[in-house]
């Protein structure tokens, strides 16, 4: 079964660019995905530019609108993601708990719906 | 040829008592628990149907898992289960089509992996206890909702997404990987426990949720058999024979509450208090004590004392030291401040009342209250024992509890 792991986060919260301790973060995703492509896992994972870029479409009455800014106005949003094939959902929990981000933020595991 | 009444006396029976083993065996054919489950379900609608008329199988339990597969057949050739995978099955189903009537099957125990299953932590906590009582206690929709006081139709649809998550989350029906194990053992243990003390809140009359306690230690009883080396598992099922070995003296004639000291201890159950307290032994020297075997020593301590006054306090305080030690919860003082109010002094035991005070959660909490009043009145402070009584009586949800403490309350002024 495929899962995606939606990474959340606050992006004040965990190392930031330009300390100690980022480099050794980021090495850490270098590392985890590593890990889930030798072991055959890996279906896709990117990140995500910070939520200053995003734009909100929407379409209503046939007319489009656009707003600045992320959907969901919390502050833990959605910064990267990663989609793994594992045989259950527990094998997808245990790799969901090596996201570096999981020790800052928050990682939902969600089946990648099967249509038939 | 059976009487219906047999008939359905023998299938009433082989639900309460077979239905985990064979809806484990099921599952772990079909790989689908709601298939199997609603295919069980048929079966013993078709055995109330024909044993009354054909006479029982001569193995009732290997009839209703063949006639079960059959059914099983029949729902996925309607469609009624996801594609994948299926097509597989059906063959397997197929290829398995037994005549119920002459076939003795060895069936093998899955209920470990079924117990494993319906406590995921995936699912909620709620939906955990209710599936397992469904899956492993063979109790209807109707009765499980009625003994946590639930709508039926609430409690249907809490478990059919329980179910439609195990499905399409893919939580497999398997055991734990090795290094889960500690932690999915102790989800069950916490779901057979909550069973067994949403059992001991009922009050007079609220038979289904008192038959939760028995249900609890059915399964505490089935988990052992299942885990013999599980120190906790032997713990908890202890802790729950001990605290039910009272369940007929905690309440008088008219239904209300007798604390610990005034109860009739002849009229304690000696059977669930010595498998009681061979349980407890066998945990505590299987390995470190965990919380439900030292839990199960305090009560161990309370079964062997002839009388309340021959207690030893002086142990039971020394036992709840080790507890909180290891689990540090606020709640634990509670009941340790009425043991060293024995072992040593009414006022030892308000001193250390005092140091959690501060607690939030205790101060919403009716046992903080009804023990400070206990206290408090045991040293003669008249006035600050009523306001602790009457705080307690207003945190009281059973009104067993409040009607007692109201009597305490009236004993305080009386001359």
């Amino acid at each position: 079964m495929q899962y995606m792991c939606l990474i959340y986060n606050a992006e004040d919260n965990g190392p930031q660019p330009g300390t100690d301790e980022f480099g050794p973060y980021m090495q850490s995703y270098m590392d985890f995905t590593k890990e889930v492509q030798d072991a055959g896992k890996m279906v896709g994972g990117e990140a995500l530019e910070p939520i200053a870029t995003s734009t909100t479409v929407s379409v209503r009455n046939g007319k489009t609108e656009l707003v600045d800014g992320p959907f969901a106005e919390t502050k833990e949003q959605l910064g990267g993601y990663y989609i793994l094939d594992c045989k259950d959902l527990d094998e997808a929990l245990h790799y969901a708990a090596k996201i570096p981000d999981a020790k800052y933020g928050r990682v939902e595991v969600r089946p990648v719906m099967i249509f038939d | 040829m059976l009487p219906p009444i047999e008939a359905q006396t023998l299938i009433t029976r082989l639900i309460r008592e077979d239905w985990g083993r064979i809806l484990s065996s099921l599952v772990s054919t079909t790989g689908n628990y709601a298939l199997a489950e609603d295919s069980l379900q048929d079966s013993v609608v078709s055995a109330l149907e024909v044993w009354p008329r054909k006479g029982a199988p001569r193995h009732p339990d290997a009839w209703l898992i063949t006639v079960a597969r059959r059914k099983a057949l029949d729902r996925i050739r309607k469609g009624e289960t996801a594609k994948r995978k299926s097509d597989e099955l059906a063959l397997w189903l197929e290829q398995h089509r037994d005549d119920p009537d002459d076939r003795d099957m060895v069936i093998p125990d899955h209920r470990l992996e079924l117990i494993y299953t319906c406590c995921h932590p995936a699912l909620e906590e709620k939906s955990r206890v209710a599936l397992t009582l469904r899956a492993l206690g063979g109790l209807t929709t109707a009765e499980i909702a009625n003994a946590f006081l639930d709508k039926t139709d609430a409690m249907a649809a809490r478990l059919t997404r329980a179910k439609k998550k195990l499905a399409d989350a893919g939580i497999a029906f398997k055991l734990p990987e090795p290094d889960d194990l500690h932690e999915r053992t102790d989800a069950v243990l916490r779901v057979i426990y909550l069973i067994f003390t949403e059992g001991c809140h009922a009050s007079s009359g609220q038979l289904m949720r008192e038959e939760l306690v028995q249900e609890a230690i059915r399964l505490g009883r089935i988990l052992t058999t299942l885990l013999p080396d599980h120190a906790e598992a032997k713990g908890l099922l202890a802790l729950m024979l001990l605290s039910d070995s009272r369940r007929l003296t905690r309440r008088g004639e008219d239904g209300s509450f007798v604390p610990l000291d005034a109860q009739n201890r002849a009229r304690w159950d000696r059977g669930r208090i010595n498998e009681g307290l061979a349980l407890t032994k066998a945990a505590l020297t299987d390995g470190p004590a965990g919380p439900y075997a030292l839990q199960a020593a305090i009560s161990a301590v309370h079964a062997e004392a002839a009388t309340f006054a021959d207690t030893d306090w002086a142990q039971i305080v020394a036992l709840y030291d080790v507890l909180y030690q290891r689990h540090p919860n606020p709640i634990l003082r509670i009941n340790q401040a009425v043991a060293l109010s024995y072992a040593d002094s009414p006022d030892a035991g308000l001193q250390l009342l005092a140091s959690v005070e501060d607690e939030d959660k205790l101060a919403r909490y009716q046992p903080f209250h009804a023990c400070r009043a206990d206290l408090l009145a045991r040293l003669g402070r008249h006035e600050d024992a009523a306001a602790s009584y009457r705080a307690a009586i207003a945190l009281s949800q059973a009104p067993e509890q409040a009607a007692f403490l109201e009597s305490r309350l009236h004993e305080l002024n009386a001359p």
